[in-house]
This record gives C-alpha cells, structure tokens and sequence, in this order.
C-alpha cells in the first residue's frame, strides 16, 4: 500500500500535503497519527506545535475482495480464474475452475461462508457500501432460478387451496430473492418468520 | 490457514495448531478488543470460520476449530 508521512503544524496542514503528494482526495485515504506534540495551556503562544502523519491509499474494495479471495483459493489448493463484474450497489466475483463442489459446498454453506467473510473483511474501514457476491460456476445463478420456479409453483398452489404454505429455511439473499419475485404476484402476499439462520418465508394468500 | 487475518485490524492474531487423537485443533488467538468481532453476531463470523476451514481441509481430516481466552 502507498503512503506518505508528512510533519506540519496542523493536521489539517499535514493532510494537504501529503493528499497533494498522494494526487487522491481525503475519501480515498487512511490517516494515522503518528506523533504529536500540542501546545498546551496559556502559554501556547509560546510553543510550536507539532504533527506527525501517515497517509496511506485505501485499497478499493473490488481490489481488496478480489486479493482475498485468490489467497483462499490458493489455500483450499483450487485452481480457478475470478472473473468481476459490477452493477449498481453490488460487486460480482465469478469463480470457474476445478474443484468448484468443494467452494460451494451443501446447500452453498461454503460459498456463502466465503462471501460472508469477504464482506465482513472489506467493509472493516471502508465506507464503500457496494457487497460483494460471489459465485461459483454459477451455482448462485441456477439457484435463483430454482428459486423462481419453486417460489411461482407454491404461489400457484397457495392461491389455489387457499392456504397458507411455509417453505424451507432461507439464508436472507435467498429469502430477498423470494420476496421480488413474488411481490408482484397478484392473490398472495410473503413475510418471514422465525429467526436465522431458521427463518422461513411464508406465503399466505391475499386477505 | 492465513485466512484468519483478513477479519482483524490487529496484527495481533497468532494461528496454533495442534495435533490431539487424530484430530487438528487450530487455535486462533487474538486482541481484547478483536474477540466479539471474530465470533460475532450468535457466532455466526466464527461458524463461518469454521465452515471454510473445515472446507480447506482434506475431507477426511477432523479438524476443530476454537478461540483461545
């Protein structure tokens, strides 16, 4: 990571400088303090403050994610190429290789382990509110499709009987997903229950 | 196993591992201040932890995974 360290008077001083030095503005970076000495009480006047900084250039978190996630590749011995694509207020990271039943594990547990992970570890100190999702051989694309089809097929039967069904429990992008679709579907409303990782959407039929 | 350090701030987090009836422990150990966010929210950072380890491994390795006091 590049960084400057700079001494001025004023903090204010000091982060000029170094952002002019690093060419970035103050969003893009990690200020520390690293020594100062400030003047206090009456006789202020007669010190000279001090400051003493070091301003580092944040990584951006699809350059973060990405790093992270090919260490742990690398680590589970898999070898895969990661492919990025984004759109709006989400980071996509595809994985394709070998070995992907052993990165998604039962029921994703493993994929959603790794996702969950990643988004923890580049939100830490990064105000950049975009998640991460990743996917693997495009298992997350296949499951919402799955999803869509069981989600169509119980509201049908739901507004059929005239009874309300629970479906199985959902970890929460699955249960949003569940949700969109059937939102717009006319005789029957969603809601969630229980609580996670258990909670299970219910779709009961309109009034 | 260097996975573990991409949840912390500190640099303080040292990794142990140890064989005991053919099982691995792996002991993490880390800051005070660090441990509420390893475990997190009902465990759920450290089950996940756990779930990519146990992953990383070779399947017939038992491995436990725990959080040193």
């Amino acid at each position: 990571m590049k960084s400057v360290e700079v001494v001025a008077k004023t903090r204010e001083e000091a982060l000029e400088i170094a952002l002019k030095e690093l060419n970035v503005d103050e969003s893009q970076v990690k200020v520390e303090v690293l020594e100062e000495s400030a003047s206090k009480g009456l006789l202020s006047f007669l010190n000279v403050s001090k400051i003493k900084l070091r301003v580092s250039i944040k990584e951006d978190i699809t350059e973060k994610a990405t790093r992270l996630l090919r260490e742990i590749l690398v680590n589970m011995g898999i070898s895969a190429q990661v492919e990025v694509f984004k759109r709006p207020g989400y980071i996509n990271l595809n994985v394709n290789g070998d070995n992907m039943g052993r990165l998604i594990g039962r029921h994703g547990k493993t994929l959603n382990a790794l996702q969950y992970l990643i988004n923890i570890a580049v939100h830490k100190d990064n105000k950049d509110t975009d998640r991460i999702i990743i996917d693997a051989a495009g298992y997350r694309r296949r499951r919402e499709e799955n999803l869509e089809r069981l989600a169509l097929s119980i509201a049908d039967r739901v507004k059929r009987k005239g009874r309300k069904e629970i479906l199985y429990p959902m970890p929460p992008q699955e249960r949003r997903i569940v949700h969109l679709i059937l939102q717009d579907y006319n005789g029957v409303i969603t809601y969630s229950e229980g609580e996670d990782p258990r909670r299970r959407i219910v779709i009961s039929p309109e009034k | 196993m260097l996975v573990k350090s991409i949840v912390d701030h500190e640099d303080e987090v040292q990794v142990r591992e140890e064989e005991s009836d053919g099982a691995l422990l792996v002991e993490i150990s880390v800051h005070e201040d660090d441990i509420g966010r390893i475990i997190g929210k009902r465990g759920r950072v450290i089950k996940a932890i756990r779930t990519l380890v146990w992953a990383t491994a070779p399947p017939e390795q038992r491995v436990l995974v725990e959080l040193a006091e």
